[in-house]
């Protein structure tokens, strides 16, 4: 039972992570345009770099 | 609510793009900030182009385009002026562009929903982790857990789900309020009861030592509940922000004439009377005034609903929506521009608003009824285990939360939002976007339809005749065709696209066209115009040099699927009818093409939307399909309203259904899909109302235990979804309404 002290407050500990990372995202705008990012993934880096 | 957002200030630069700066945002350290609206931005194609070419212009900062709102962000270093040259940027690659201030009220949307996202996000990690608790804590009562792990574990999962709840628990806590406050009540009031009560319940078992805690439940009915209001207002902004861009593409600066004589475009709102406006061909008059100079044609179509254009010279009053089809004019303003026409209409459609009052969703009626007897019970539970068992009051009020927590509406909070989803997705990807949240509630209680006639069921004129008319007579009406904007002209053009454009024709407004060939001159036009005796039919005649006049006719072309849909609306039962502001012979000979028996003409945007109120006031629901300025306020007025995508921006923005293929059978679709959708969301309410009869009373008892709960309730919440998704499969009526 006293792994439980250890166990109960990693896992607790990796969800809040999780859920941090969760805020981060949503503040940062990554979810203000869901279709725009869906698309966005078939545009190659170079071509917008290179003139 | 205001339907029209107040329109910024437009800055004084002499450029046609120049009302395009009000919209720029000044940055510190000079730089700026604007938003472009492009529609047709589609795929990752178009982002890579459009972000590639501006963002390589010099002292661009940012170029980013944004698909889900149609919008490029621009922010940039230097002058404000440059505005002209981005947009002219975004033009030369192929798309339209306009300078745009988004919406205050979607940004409030948007930061709305990206709450309920944070919100949806704490409930699923404390759902997870108490639950991974709870079940711990319920094989614990099988085997061997001792008092103290069992305490500990509570105490963790208090430590959890207490702060959660009442983080992600605010948006239900807020609307309950606000319901409780105005003294109604709504489908957040037990939500948020039950949350609360569940919460607190557990939380005192938590300090007592207590056996039972429910922590999990409160927790899974937030974030079940949660899920589904979220994706419902996803899809809803999806809706909304779509008719935002194409009405947002409609709203039009006016060309003022400067004392100097120099062009200034600017909003309509900053008009005051006296000031002079340009209006060139096929723009639209975005003020009320009378002409000054200039002998044109007016389409009238959006204010009254009139199918023909008529003249207007000096002195003649025209109003702002109309459409300029002929010369360049220029018109003085006889009121300010905040005054005009349209904002008549504007005034009128709020009027109709207030008049319908509030509409109640059907969940939140049956709320009504459920609160007080679900709570009755809960007390009645208590006084009988006081009184019947002998028990101590402490164990009663466990029996008698314990009715509270098995009635939480769960399957009642969850049976609108998830048949709202399937159905407007559906509705979707037929090409019609739901806008208001009680769309499918109010079409699905439909009793008669009534379509307007100009550019709702017609789309323009055809010319009838083209089998009887000589080839060549034909070719030459629709060279002469080829240089007016008049509908009737356009029909022509249309009947032999062709045919070489004939030079030098000259167009006497309100009359016909004349054109001097090699031997002589041709008139295309009215009788008076080709001055024609008497004998000859009313009409428009073809006449040249030598030879009889011919006569061309023209009958309405109705939208495409007109006949199916009404077909299709009759065979359902529903009553059609066509109300129109047009004269009465072009109405009735529209009506009896497309299949309607009762009609009415000549109807002023006033008698229309009176029309409606009275409708109501009889106890009727009606649909009304409308496109024009005159159309609005009878949309406001009805109890729903649909229109096409080629309406005009106050009508778009007025209805609660926005059809985006051509094809009128979307009418008939939307009806069908909205009864379909509203049955399964009283089967869906009916379903939870039998499971509070199993499960209530077996709390009553106080057999109750939180495995238990957590078991009921996720298994209503799954078979009402399940139950909802039966709309994808289910077939409608008119199936061609899905192409």
């Amino acid at each position: 039972m006293e792994s439980l002290l250890l166990l109960v407050p990693v896992a607790l500990g990796l969800g809040l992570l999780g859920l941090a990372a969760f805020f981060w995202a949503v503040r940062s705008g990554q979810y203000n345009d869901l279709k725009g990012a869906s698309e966005r993934i078939l545009i190659d880096d170079e071509e917008t770099k290179t003139p | 609510m205001s339907i029209v957002q107040p329109l910024p200030l437009a800055s004084n630069a002499a450029s046609p793009s120049g009302s395009a700066l009000g919209h720029a945002i000044a940055l510190p350290n000079g730089r700026f900030q604007a938003a472009l609206l492009v529609p047709d931005v589609h795929c990752a194609g178009c982002i890579s182009r459009i972000e590639g070419r501006l963002g390589r212009m010099d002292d661009v900062e940012t170029a980013r385009v944004n698909l889900s709102t149609k919008c490029l962000n621009l922010v940039w270093a230097g002058p404000r002026e440059r505005m002209a040259e981005f947009i002219a940027a975004v033009e030369e690659l192929g798309f339209n562009a306009r300078a745009y201030t988004p919406d205050l009220a979607s940004d409030v949307e948007r930061a709305r929903q990206n709450e309920w996202l944070k919100a949806l996000a704490v409930a699923f990690f404390a759902n997870s982790n108490v639950m991974m608790l709870s079940w711990a804590v319920w094989a614990g009562h099988f085997g061997a857990m001792g008092d103290a792990t069992r305490a500990l574990f509570h105490w963790i999962s208090a430590l959890i789900a207490v702060p959660a709840v009442l983080y992600a628990g605010r948006p239900f806590f807020r609307s309950a309020f606000q319901a409780l406050s105005h003294r109604t009540t709504n489908m957040d009031v037990p939500i948020a009861a039950g949350v609360v009560i569940t919460t607190a319940m557990s939380l005192s078992e938590t300090i007592r030592g207590g056996p039972h805690v429910y922590f999990d439940g409160a927790l899974s009915l937030l974030f079940v509940l949660l899920l589904g209001r979220t994706l419902d207002a996803h899809l809803r902004r999806r809706a909304r922000s779509g008719v935002e861009t194409l009405a947002a593409m409609l709203r039009q600066p006016v060309a003022l004439k400067t004392s100097g004589g120099a062009i200034e475009w600017v909003q309509p709102a900053v008009i005051v009377p006296g000031d002079r406006v340009l209006v060139g061909m096929g723009e639209r008059i975005g003020i009320d005034g009378i002409v000054v100079e200039g002998d044109t044609t007016i389409d009238t179509a959006l204010i009254n609903g009139e199918s023909l254009p008529r003249r207007a010279a000096r002195g003649s009053e025209v109003h702002a929506g109309m459409i300029n089809v002929g010369q360049p004019i220029v018109v003085q303003s006889l009121v300010n521009g905040d005054k005009s026409t349209l904002s008549e209409m504007v005034r009128l459609m709020e009027a109709a608003e207030q008049r319908k009052g509030r509409y109640v969703a059907f969940a939140d009626r049956v709320v009504g009824y459920y609160t007080p007897v679900v709570h009755a019970l809960a007390f009645l539970t208590f006084i009988g285990w006081l009184l019947l068992a002998d028990s101590g009051w402490s164990i009663a009020l466990v029996h008698a939360v314990s009715v509270l927590i098995i009635a939480c509406p769960c399957a009642l909070g969850l049976a609108v939002p998830v048949t709202q989803i399937v159905a407007t997705t559906r509705a979707m990807k037929a090409g019609i976007l739901l806008k208001s949240e009680t769309a499918l509630e109010r079409l699905s209680a439909v009793d008669q339809v009534v379509f307007d006639k100009t550019g709702t069921l017609t789309t323009g004129f055809e010319l009838a005749n083209t089998g009887e008319l000589p080839e060549t007579a034909l070719a030459i009406a629709s060279g002469m065709a080829a240089a007016s904007r008049h509908p009737l002209a356009k029909a022509v053009r249309a009947a032999c696209p062709q045919a070489e454009v004939l030079h030098g024709v000259q167009e006497t407004p309100g009359f016909g066209l004349s054109w001097m060939s090699d031997n002589g001159v041709w008139k295309l036009g009215s009788n008076a115009y080709l001055a024609l005796p008497d004998r000859f039919e009313a009409g428009t005649w073809l006449c040249g040099p030598e030879g009889d006049p011919v006569r061309l006719s023209f009958r309405s072309t109705l939208r495409p699927g007109t006949t199916q849909a009404i077909t299709s609306l009759r065979a359902s039962g529903l009553p059609v009818q066509l109300l129109s502001g047009d004269e009465p012979r072009e109405v009735a000979a529209v009506a009896a093409k497309s299949g309607i028996w009762s009609w009415e003409a000549a109807a002023s945007p006033v008698a229309k939307a009176e029309r409606m109120a009275r409708a109501r006031e009889d106890g009727a629901n009606v649909l009304l399909v409308g496109d024009g300025i005159n159309d609005a306020p009878a949309m406001a007025a009805a109890t729903v309203s649909i229109a096409p995508a080629d309406a005009t921006d106050l009508s778009l923005r007025q209805a609660d259904a926005v059809f985006m293929h051509r094809s009128l059978e979307a009418v008939p679709f939307a009806l069908d899909l909205a009864r379909a959708s509203q049955r399964i969301v009283r089967q869906n309410i009916a379903f939870s109302f039998i499971y509070n009869a199993v499960w209530v009373p077996v709390a009553m008892l106080g057999l109750v235990t939180p495995w238990i709960a957590a078991l009921a309730m996720s298994a209503s919440s799954l078979i009402v979804t399940l139950n909802a998704l039966r709309l994808h499969v289910v077939r409608l009526g008119s199936a061609a309404g899905t192409r």
